[in-house]
Formats: structure tokens, C-alpha cells, sequence
């Protein structure tokens, strides 16, 4: 029964997910409004399974002093901080939206400006025409690049001979952009698509049970 | 006695200290961040295109600002919510906004406050800002029923019912359409879960590094329009004609693309060299 249960649940609720979507009458859509409800529930109890984890996780590391266990003193100050500063309301001017303006809203934006600097230095040391895939792949990454910014078009501009438009920069990787990689990404969603639709299937048939492990 | 080995000018390229290299950044980014040069911007049709359905709605229509952004993309994002707002305040559109990314929530607040305040907009009658709920896509496909579902009450804890904006605004055949600035994993959701199902227009803003994704989904049509990271914000500020941040960002940006440029091309120069050096000294053993 353990197993059973869910399984018909699941399969129920699936089918009925599915076919729904082509129905448009009251009863079914009021049914799927219910659903949708249930789904925030579920998802509100999900998230304290996951701050129980989180602490259940971090108070063990600092139980058995584990490597880089006062970063899990730092988190733990985060979330209760957070948390009771909360309780103080979260408009402009409240003590959390302070403390987001002065603590996150900087470390943040300081973390994702380093990258700037990461990725110059590996751009010098890795970005390597190793073979001829490779080669491609650095002159296609130089032309978006290029092409992205109005230097490029300054730099490469379209030029006109006569009835010959020989493209510019911008053109070159706009087209870049819209054909091979468009493309490439079409064939990966398509992929991802049907493999997302044979996996739902699967669950929904109960040949596959991911939910029922552990 | 052992022969010193001399270093060869691509050794020493090859081995050159990162923080010699971290300089150069600094010096790019910095340099025209003081002393804009004011590169000319071209307009791309795809940001042309969210500029035009702007233009086209009539003053009191509703347009949905989903904001879904954090510090860390704010650089690039702000000024392009900044210049969206600003356009939908300045023809009387009413905006109804939400931020589906947690670390958001009190800077998509600050942001529409304070474009509201430029043009006198009252909250509830011009703007309502709905706040954050947890899980997406959950509150994508649940707004889609009804607003009230997932946003019972806005941000500052008001019920839906009682703002005149939201008297007649049930979910999305209310609204006119859906323009989300997006830099996290929502953006599929508002395609597969909100434009998929629920058909109403949608258009994005995202972070450049993202935008790649996205363009397929214009060609079909599933997207109006994309605005492509600073470089969309600084056409899109050039089609209102108000604020200049990212035109400023768009001199540095190319300065730092070019500086990557060079790196990349001298990097590979020293690489080639010893790699052929490297062939010759094992033909000649």
C-alpha cells in the first residue's frame, strides 16, 4: 500500500493535469485552481523541510568542527537574523530591507563584478585555438563579442562596393546568433522536450517513481 | 655547471602574473567609467519591437512587470527596469509588478518607487506591487487562474480587493501584456507555464549571457521581443530619450570586451609560438 497509494495518486493527478489542459469546462477548471492551491501548501512545507535540513546540516558541521565550520556560524547568523529582523516589517526604511541594502545588496553585486576579472584572466590563459573546433569557437567568440558593442561597428564596419555589401561585425554576429546558434539551441530544446515528455510519461504510468525513493 | 635556461619572450607571456592582468581590467573599466566617449548605439529590431507595443497600448491599459533580478545582475538589469518603467509611467500605462526571485524583493521595490515618484504615480491606482512568493512556476500557472491565488495581499500586506487597480484585474486577460526582466531560471517558466498556456504577450529582458537562449523563441513568435543585457537598456534609453546609465556602461563594456579581445589574441599568439617551437626542437632531437 506504501507504494501503491502514491502511485495512483500520481497517476491520477497527471492524467488529469493533462487531459485538463484541453478542457475548458467550470468543473475542471475549479479542479485545477484546487490543485494549484495545494501546490502552494505543498511547497510552503517543502521549504521547512529545507531550513530544517539547512540547519540540521550546519549545526552537525559545527558540532564535529568540520573544515570551514565558522562559515556555518555565519549562515546560521544570516537566516536568524534575517528572520527576526523580519518581524520588523520589510518596507523602505525597515531594519531587514536595511540590512539587505547594506549587507547583501553589496557582497552580491561585489562577487558577480569579480567575475569581470576572472574572466579576463582565463580568457588570456585558456581560451586556446588547440585544434580546429577550437579555433572555430575562439573566432566565433571574438565576432559576438566585437559584434555586442558599438566599438565593433566602429572598428568593422559594413562597407558598400558598388552593389557588394561586404557584412560588418554586428551583422556577422547577429547572424551568428540566428542561425548556426539558434539551431544548435533548437535541436537541444527539441531534445530536452521529448525527453521531458517521455520522463513525465513515465511517472505519471508509474514505470518510473522518482518521488518514492528515500 | 648547469646552463641557466633563458626565458623566452612567450614564456614569459604565457607565465605572466594574473595580477598584472586584474590591472589592465581595472584600468579598462575605470577609464571610460570617468570619461564617457559616448559610442554611437544602433537600434535592433527586436528591441524596437518591445519599444513599439509600448507605444501602441492605449494610457490606463495594464502592463505586468514580472522583475525577477538580484544584486549580482542588477548592474545590468537596473537600468533597463529603469527605462522600461519609465516609458509605460510617462504614456499612463498602470504597471502591476512582482519579483519571483527571493534576493530581489526590496530592490524591484526601491526601483518602482522611485520612477513612480518621478511621475507622480499613486500606489493602488497606478502601480501595484505584488511582492514575492516562493517557487515560480507554481505562481506563474497560479496567477493564470486568479492574481488573489498566490498574492492574497501585495507586498505592503493590502488585499488585492481593496486597491482600484486590481478591482477589475482578475489574471492575465486582464493585462495587456507580460514584459519580465528576468535573470534567473523564470524565464522558462513564464514561456512554458504563463505565455505556453495563458497566450498573452510576452516579452524579456535579460542579462546578455542569457539572451542567447532566448532568441529562438522570438522567431516563433512566443516572444515579442527581446532586450538584450546593457546593450538592449542603453537602445531602449535611447528610444525614450531619458537616462544615460547604461549608455555610460556600454563605454566600458566595450573597452572591456576589447582589452578580453587582445588578452585572447596575444594569449594564443604566445601559445602558437611555443607550440611550434616546441615541434621544431622535438624534430631536430
Amino acid at each position: 500500500m506504501k507504494r501503491e497509494v502514491p502511485l495512483i495518486i500520481t497517476m491520477v493527478t497527471g492524467l488529469f493535469l493533462a487531459l485538463q489542459y484541453y478542457s475548458p469546462h467550470r468543473l475542471s477548471a475549479h479542479i485545477y485552481e484546487t490543485l494549484m492551491d495545494w501546490l502552494i501548501i505543498v511547497g510552503v512545507f517543502a521549504i521547512m523541510l529545507g531550513i530544517l535540513g539547512l540547519l540540521r546540516q550546519h549545526t552537525d558541521k559545527l558540532k564535529t568542527r568540520e573544515r570551514n565550520w565558522p562559515y556555518s556560524i555565519a549562515l546560521l547568523v544570516g537566516l536568524f537574523g534575517m528572520v527576526i529582523l523580519g518581524f520588523w516589517g520589510q518596507g523602505m526604511g525597515s531594519p531587514f530591507v536595511q540590512a539587505y541594502f547594506t549587507v547583501l545588496n553589496p557582497v552580491q553585486a561585489t562577487m558577480f563584478a569579480l567575475l569581470a576579472f576572472y574572466i579576463a584572466s582565463a580568457a588570456y590563459r585558456s581560451f586556446r585555438g588547440r585544434s580546429v573546433l577550437a579555433s572555430i569557437l575562439l573566432i566565433s567568440a571574438i565576432i559576438v563579442m566585437l559584434g555586442r558593442v558599438p566599438l565593433g561597428e566602429i572598428i568593422w564596419p559594413t562597407v558598400k562596393i558598388g552593389s557588394i555589401t561586404i557584412p560588418g561585425v554586428t551583422a556577422i554576429s547577429d547572424w551568428l546568433l540566428n542561425v548556426p546558434n539558434l539551431a544548435a539551441k533548437r535541436a537541444i530544446y527539441v531534445g530536452l522536450g521529448l525527453g521531458g515528455a517521455a520522463t513525465a510519461l513515465k511517472v505519471v504510468l508509474g514505470i518510473e517513481a522518482p518521488h518514492l525513493r528515500g | 655547471m648547469a646552463e641557466v635556461h633563458k626565458k623566452h619572450w612567450y614564456e614569459h607571456m604565457l607565465a605572466i602574473d594574473r595580477r598584472i592582468l586584474y590591472l589592465f581590467v581595472f584600468i579598462a573599466v575605470l577609464v571610460p567609467a570617468l570619461f564617457p566617449f559616448g559610442l554611437p548605439i544602433k537600434i535592433t529590431p527586436e528591441v524596437q519591437a518591445v519599444y513599439d507595443r509600448i507605444e501602441a497600448m492605449q494610457p490606463g491599459e495594464i502592463v505586468m512587470f514580472p522583475l525577477e533580478y538580484d544584486p549580482s545582475t542588477a548592474a545590468e538589469l537596473e537600468p533597463m527596469a529603469f527605462a522600461m518603467l519609465r516609458h509605460a509611467f510617462s504614456r499612463n500605462l498602470r504597471v502591476l509588478a512582482c519579483c519571483l526571485s527571493s534576493t530581489g524583493v526590496s530592490l524591484v521595490e526601491d526601483e518602482i518607487a522611485r520612477v513612480a515618484r518621478e511621475y507622480d504615480k499613486e500606489y493602488g491606482s497606478d502601480y501595484v506591487y505584488l511582492g514575492y512568493q516562493p517557487y515560480p512556476a507554481i505562481v506563474i500557472m497560479t496567477m493564470g487562474e486568479n492574481f488573489r491565488t498566490p498574492f492574497p495581499l501585495d507586498y505592503y500586506g493590502t488585499s488585492l480587493d481593496s486597491l482600484p487597480m486590481m478591482k477589475k484585474t482578475k489574471n492575465y486577460d486582464d493585462v495587456s501584456m507580460v514584459f519580465t526582466i528576468n535573470a534567473t531560471s523564470g524565464i522558462d517558466y513564464w514561456i512554458i507555464y504563463g505565455q505556453g498556456r495563458y497566450k498573452f504577450p510576452l516579452g524579456l529582458g535579460s542579462a546578455a549571457v542569457m539572451a542567447t537562449n532566448y532568441y529562438q523563441y522570438v522567431q516563433s513568435g512566443q516572444l515579442f521581443g527581446i532586450i538584450s543585457g546593457l546593450r538592449g537598456a542603453a537602445e531602449y534609453e535611447i528610444l525614450i530619450g531619458q537616462g544615460n546609465v547604461a549608455r555610460k556602461g556600454m563605454d566600458v563594456q566595450s573597452v572591456a570586451h576589447a582589452l578580453i579581445i587582445i588578452f585572447i589574441l596575444l594569449g594564443n599568439i604566445a601559445f602558437l609560438v611555443e607550440r611550434r617551437r616546441a615541434r621544431h626542437l622535438t624534430e631536430e632531437a
